[in-house]
């Protein structure tokens, strides 16, 4: 990638095979999934906005093997990969794309709106940087409680002009808050590129006036992601405070279903598809580490069994009965 | 076994599209994912993909048709090894391609393409247009940018500042054609940043610019409400009459399809509380076209919601040069001794379209289009109720607190006497907004309610 980047030291990089073909099972469940949607899409079944995450999947991957159980995250609308990341049902996010009564909102929410507090997933927000405050609010709470639990807050690098976004980084360096901060910066905000919409580019340097420790790193490398954010969650699981990671990725598709696609050009996506793909070059590893072509065909035909049960789920469940009209407006 | 490849649809309310390029041919192995041709819209792109593994046998619809109507077979595709006997029987690609050519943008709510207001004409209104007057049909977006760009002209003070106005020509495309015309320093593309913005634009109508701002939808001004409310409309005020504040604040604001809680709900009653700020939210292209420019020329800060809904609706505009229609007057829709249908916005579609349906058991309802809701137009409501003794006031917001809570507590006070009924309100539900299809029909108010409601009223069923 053209970014000048900070990668961890290659000793920390390494993956093991079961990582690596944990890490290739998990990114292909999110781009067999979002394959999936756009064509339901096409299809009339999901409607409205519905953003997909391909291209982009070694981020959330990344980020969740570092994790721990009980860390919590938080994004905006591009959501249905760090859902499938947290271990939320296909099935049950699927639904909720077609707006069905099994899933995850009960069809109330849909493609922008999903929460699942066992899974510790805090949304699924519509609103460009509200991620930011309220997963410092997530943090607050796991400060408060002493829980030890790191909030992870995604967002896109459009996102990141909001003043809100500042507002969090301040309380959250003052108050010591565990999260940490996730620029995902796939160069454009609709189709708006970064350059034309922000005055300092290299988003990881937002930190500094907050004293937030910073890194910017290749987020089509999965061992990258992994490698930074687990130093990233360790550093804030230890109490010392926020820690922000600007993650360089790339959508591959249009912002939502209706994109003009005139903003840039095929070659660009057609070259970050090529050289960069996040699932590629893992299975290029694993081939090379001398994993058989059919053991990853047949991860691939299991990944493609979850998203067809998945379809045939959400299309065979009913709309929400009548009466959830007028339910969880109030507890 | 064949499967039929159908016609995608870019957006839950796009109707139709040109099927531009075929990336297979006829014969060739797709897999599942490949991507098989592309479509667009005035709007968008889209790749369609094949949903499954086969070979692409039949295409149906040659690359460069337009206005191929969603959900309209455009190949077919067998198993691998697969036989093509029954492709035969496939329908010819001219039997697809609907020819005439509708909007883009259609109102899901099967409200009647023909129930813009133009059927009877009210006395007050002939001022505004005079007899005579050369009318061109165009849509709501049209309108909008027209009067936009005529102002822009007019004056070089104006100047439009928002998230994708400029390059992108718009999110809604209202503001297509401006960029190129008034160049980078008058269509000014942001960062994601409703708050800053709106408060450049207000110190820069404090300083005698005219800025047009646009949201990208009115939720996203909840984050710069703080600047509308507390800078724009107070400052006048605060100022002992020195500072003004001539902006213009639009975009669209109520539902669209779909979109969920977070991107459907109207704010019109949280603005037109607000002493100091102007209220418009038009119904039609004609109002659209003659308020903006009134809006614009305006000293005065003006919220000017729209309706994504709306916006490819088609309504005559006159050919007039400069078509300036007063704020703060109604609009009397449709004429009618029964009842009295108040409302703004989309809400007068489907007062409009009861309208049509109540005629037919022979009750004239007058339909009232607000059009301005902050001032309101009270003289002509209230004439209107005097006369036909019987009101129901509709619109997408929710209840508690909105228009229609103002208009029963103005009518009560000025014409409790004139009235046989009470009044009634078809509002939003008091929720926020499902995104289940069948939900979210529910939630908005119907035609059919305003119906009843209107029967209601006159104690019919
Ligand atoms: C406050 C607000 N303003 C505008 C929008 C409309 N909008 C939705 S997504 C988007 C672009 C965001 O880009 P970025 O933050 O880079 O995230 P990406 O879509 O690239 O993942 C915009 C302007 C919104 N949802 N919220
Ligand atoms: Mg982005």
């Amino acid at each position: 990638m053209a970014h000048n980047q900070i990668s961890p030291t290659s000793a920390q990089m390494g993956l093991s095979r079961d990582e690596e073909l944990f890490a290739l099972r998990e990114m292909l469940l999110i781009r067999r999934f979002e394959e999936k949607a756009g064509q339901l899409y096409g299809m009339g079944v999901i409607a409205g906005f519905c953003h997909l995450y391909i291209g982009q999947e070694a981020v959330v991957v990344g980020v969740k093997m570092a994790a721990k159980e009980g860390d919590q995250f938080t994004t905006s609308y591009r959501d249905h990969g760090h859902m499938l990341a947290m271990g939320m049902d296909a099935k049950g996010v699927m639904a909720e794309l077609a707006g069905r009564r099994s899933g995850y909102s009960k069809g109330k929410g849909g493609s922008m709106h999903m929460f699942s507090r066992e899974k510790n997933f805090y949304g699924g927000h519509g609103i460009v940087g509200a991620p930011a405050p309220i997963g410092a609010g997530v943090a607050f709470a796991n400060a408060y409680r002493e829980n030890s639990c790191v909030s992870i807050a995604f967002f896109g690098e459009g996102a990141a002009n909001q003043g809100q976004v500042y507002e969090s980084f301040n309380m959250a360096a003052l108050w010591r808050l565990p999260i940490v901060f996730i620029i995902e910066n796939n160069r454009y905000a609709m189709g708006t590129a970064i350059s034309r919409a922000t005055a300092q580019t290299q988003c990881h340097r937002r930190g500094e006036a907050f004293s937030i420790p910073a890194k910017q790193i290749d987020g089509m490398d999965i061992r990258v992601v992994k490698a930074a954010a687990s130093e990233a969650i360790d550093w804030c699981r230890s109490g010392k405070g926020p820690y922000l990671l600007e993650i360089l990725t790339y959508r591959y598709r249009g912002h939502s279903m209706s994109d003009p696609a005139k903003y840039r050009s095929k070659e660009e996506v057609d070259r970050m598809r090529e050289e960069h793909d996040p699932i590629e070059q893992v299975r290029l590893r694993l081939l090379a580490d001398g994993v058989s072509e059919e053991e990853l065909k047949k991860i691939d035909a299991s990944v493609r069994k979850i998203v067809a049960e998945a379809v045939e789920f959400a299309t065979a469940d009913k709309e929400p009965e009548v009466k959830e009209l007028f339910t969880d407006v109030l507890m | 076994m064949s499967i039929n490849i159908l016609m995608p649809a870019l957006s839950p309310t796009m109707e139709e599209g040109k099927l531009s390029k075929w990336l297979k041919n006829e014969g060739d192995s797709v897999r599942a994912g490949d991507v098989v041709a592309e479509i667009e819209t005035d709007k968008a792109t889209m790749e369609v993909e094949a949903a499954d593994d086969g070979v692409l046998a039949k295409i149906l619809i040659p690359a460069g048709t337009e206005h191929v109507a969603v959900n309209a077979p455009i190949a077919i595709m067998v198993e691998e090894g697969g036989s093509l006997d029954d492709i035969s029987a496939a329908p010819s690609s001219s039997e697809l391609t609907k020819n005439t050519h509708s909007e883009e943008i259609s109102t899901p709510h099967s409200i009647e393409p023909d129930a813009a207001p133009s059927s009877t004409r009210h006395p007050i209104d002939a001022p505004e247009i005079p007899a005579g007057t050369t009318m061109i049909s165009m849509t709501m977006r049209e309108a909008l940018r027209d009067a936009m760009a005529e102002e822009m002209r007019r004056d070089s003070d104006v100047f439009i500042m928002g998230e994708e106005v400029a390059e992108y020509q718009g999110a809604y495309k209202v503001t297509q054609g401006l960029l190129q015309e008034f160049g980078a320093k008058r269509v000014v593309d942001t960062p994601i940043t409703e708050y800053g913005f709106t408060g450049i634009g207000i110190g820069a109508a404090f300083a005698g610019l005219r800025p047009i701002i646009e949201f990208m939808t009115f939720n996203f001004s909840m984050q710069a409400i703080d600047h509308i409310v507390n800078s724009a409309a107070k400052t006048l005020y605060m100022s002992g009459g020195q500072i003004n504040c001539p902006i213009v604040f639009r975009g669209p604001n109520g539902a669209a399809a779909r979109v969920g809680a977070q991107h459907s709900q109207d704010f019109a009653a949280w603005y037109a509380q607000i002493p100091g700020l102007i209220v418009i939210a038009p119904s039609n292209a004609r109002d659209a076209k003659g308020l903006l420019k009134a809006a614009i020329r305006n000293d005065n800060p003006v919220v000017f919601l729209e309706n994504e809904i709306l916006y490819g609706k088609s309504a005559d505009v006159p050919a007039i040069e400069d078509f300036v229609l007063p704020i703060g007057r109604a609009y009397i829709a449709r004429a009618g001794e029964h009842v009295t249908l108040i409302s703004f916005s989309i809400g007068v579609i489907y007062a409009l379209a009861a309208a049509g349906e109540l005629a037919k058991e022979g009750i004239e309802a007058e339909v009232i289009d607000l059009r301005t809701l902050r001032p309101m137009d009270l003289p002509t409501i209230i004439q209107s109720v005097k006369k036909t003794g019987r009101c129901v006031a509709i619109e997408e917001g929710w209840p508690q607190c909105g228009i229609s809570a103002e208009l029963a507590m103005c009518i009560q006070e000025e014409a409790f006497d004139y009235l046989d009924a009470p009044i009634l309100r078809v509002t939003g539900k008091n929720v926020p907004m499902p995104y289940a299809a069948n939900l979210e029909k529910l939630a908005l108010p119907s035609i059919e309610e305003i119906i009843h409601s209107a029967k209601a009223v006159l104690y019919r069923d």
